[in-house]
């Protein structure tokens, strides 16, 4: 196998999508590497098409043209290899937090006492073991979302897609849930696609920022974010992550304001 | 202020005192105690009964219209010491049993199987939502010429009466599961057959059981009119006959019966409900 070959292979994909028999362009020549125990955030303004394209990613959605490949082989419907963590929690309500991991390993083949062990473990590991028997409905928001990402690490896929995983949470929520993601991503390494609306967030978690253009969807430019690690909470006010920051914020307000001026142009014309 | 904590949880540190609201019953969300609600039902309960008794008291209307309390449970009262009540009661339930678990038994299975699968959803649902309005006691006479007037045609009619309305509530039910749940299945590479009976079965079952305990509420009255046309036996025959000797007293007793156990088998629906979907419970 060739060592340079990256974990996820993006090229020239589009997507289209017919709306009351118009055709929307969603995705429209999408070229995106993601190396091997790589995280790369997406970010781009709402409707660009993130979620299409991680749905893509995870095999729940099909695309027209272009090429999804996975360690070289090309994406065919979802799979364990790909753990997705979704914005809405997705938690069984029926089900306690350990029943909910226990679900995902039991349908990976685990069984007996490896399962529920390993289910404790992963609880633990989002240190929600004293939660083991408690209902979703018992959960506040951060620990539901904890929860469903012990259950899409449980089974170690090879690569986590996550869709604004902390989108609905409270800023201080957050930030906890950042700093825990990051403590985990740091031990266990592990091929991450990450979407979010939050460029801070992006910006402390990433290895590299893709930020995505409007109308169509394509990858306008990819940012390193050469920050060391392990990343604390502090390095969010230090001068080169304002910086980077900056950057991204910038290149994503271009695109804003390009789309902007492509809508006012559209309802002149 | 209290802040939210790590998990979104507002945590009181200094212990602020908890400011009372003026707390009227009649606010929005206002909470009562169990003992509250029930009183209160109970008070409407009464003031119904003691209306009833003051209209037919005062001598307002004929006893043989409308009996006084009084000689409606009297008469009741020696049905019950007879034996009479729980005859036709015993036969009444049996074939509500029997009428509702046939329709319950055909309509889970299709309506999960039309919620899930557009094909079969093309297929089966016009035709249900067809029948579904098409008149129940339009179809009294024609079961009486297929089956008879004993039991089976009561089932029947209760089939009718239910069947194709559940269809389309759990079909709506199952319509509701999250996608994200099927994908969550899908992602974790379930056979489909896996993920209707361990994710969208188990997801859909709170709203499919509310829904039949609804649809027992009508099997109630698709049973009795059965009986009111064509029967030799049961609660809504018991009602004719009284009806032909002016026994006005047993008609209204009956139909208090009928009542009751409407509410009755609403309540312990309701019930099992909660125990069983305890998780559920929404925390307000
Ligand atoms: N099932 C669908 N049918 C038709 N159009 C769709 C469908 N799903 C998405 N779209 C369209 O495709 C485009 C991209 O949608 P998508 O949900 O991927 O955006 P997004 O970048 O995730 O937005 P947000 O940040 O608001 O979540 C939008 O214009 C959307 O209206
Ligand atoms: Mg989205």
């Amino acid at each position: 196998m060739n060592v340079e070959q990256p974990k996820l292979q993006i090229s020239g994909l589009s997507k289209e999508f017919r709306r009351r028999g118009q055709a929307v362009l969603a995705l429209d020549g999408v070229d995106l590497a993601i190396a091997e125990n790589e995280f790369v955030s997406l970010v781009g303004t709402s409707g660009c098409g993130k979620s299409t394209l991680l749905m893509i990613v995870a095999g729940l959605q099909d695309f027209d043209t272009g090429e999804v490949l996975v360690d070289g082989q090309p994406v065919e419907g979802p799979g364990r290899d790909r753990g997705v963590v979704f914005q809405s929690y997705t938690l069984l309500p029926w089900l306690t937090a350990q029943q909910n991991v226990e679900f995902a390993l039991r349908a990976a083949g685990s069984k007996g006492a490896e399962l529920r062990e390993r289910a404790r473990e992963h609880l633990a590991l989002v240190g929600l073991d004293r939660f083991a028997d408690a209902f979703p409905n018992q959960l506040s928001g951060g620990m539901k979302q904890r929860v469903a990402l012990a259950r899409a690490l449980s089974y170690r896929p090879k690569m986590l897609l996550m869709d604004e995983p902390f989108g609905a949470l409270d800023a201080l929520t957050r930030h906890h849930m950042q700093e825990l993601l990051t403590r985990i991503w740091e031990r266990h390494r592990l091929t991450v696609l990450f979407i979010t609306h939050d460029v801070e967030e992006a910006v402390y978690l990433s290895d590299r920022v893709a930020i995505m253009s409007n109308a169509p969807g394509r990858i306008k430019e990819t940012i390193p974010i050469p920050l060391a690690r392990p990343r604390r909470y502090d390095i969010t006010t230090s001068a080169e992550f304002l910086e980077l920051h900056r950057r991204v914020l910038k290149s994503i307000r271009e695109e804003s304001i390009r789309a902007a001026e492509m809508d006012e142009a559209l309802a002149e014309g | 202020m209290p802040l939210p904590n790590r998990d979104g949880l507002t945590t009181s540190g200094a212990a602020p005192r908890r400011k009372r609201r003026p707390s009227s019953p009649f606010r929005l969300t206002a909470e009562l105690t169990t003992p509250q609600f029930v009183g209160i039902a109970v008070l409407v309960f009464a003031g119904l009964l003691a209306a009833w008794w003051a209209v037919t008291a005062s001598g307002l209307v004929a006893p043989l219209f409308l009996p006084g309390p009084g000689q409606v449970f009297g008469r009741l009262v020696t049905l019950a010491l007879n034996g009479q009540l729980w005859e036709d009661a015993g036969i009444s339930i049996y074939r509500i049993m029997v009428g509702f678990l046939i329709a319950t038994g055909l309509a889970v299975p299709i309506g999960v199987l039309i919620g899930s699968y557009r094909v079969w959803e093309a297929a089966i649902e016009p035709v249900v939502d067809f029948i579904r309005y098409m008149p129940v006691v339009a179809f009294v006479p024609l079961t009486i010429l297929w089956v008879g007037t004993e039991d089976p045609q009561k089932f029947l009619i209760i089939w009718i009466g239910t069947f194709f309305q559940q269809v389309l509530l759990i079909m709506d039910n199952v319509k509701r599961v999250p996608w994200d749940f099927i994908d969550l299945g899908r992602t974790l590479e379930m056979p489909e057959r896996k993920i209707l009976t361990r994710i969208v079965v188990p997801s859909a079952l709170p709203g499919i059981w509310d829904s039949l305990r609804i649809s027992l509420g009508w099997a109630w009255t698709w049973l009795v009119l059965a009986e009111l046309v064509a029967a030799t036996s049961g609660l809504g025959y018991r009602i004719v006959t009284a009806q032909r000797f002016f026994q006005t007293d047993t008609i209204i007793g009956y139909i208090l019966v009928l009542g009751c156990f409407g509410l009755i088998s609403d309540q312990a629906m309701k019930a099992v409900s909660r125990r069983l979907f305890r998780y559920a419970e929404a925390r307000r």
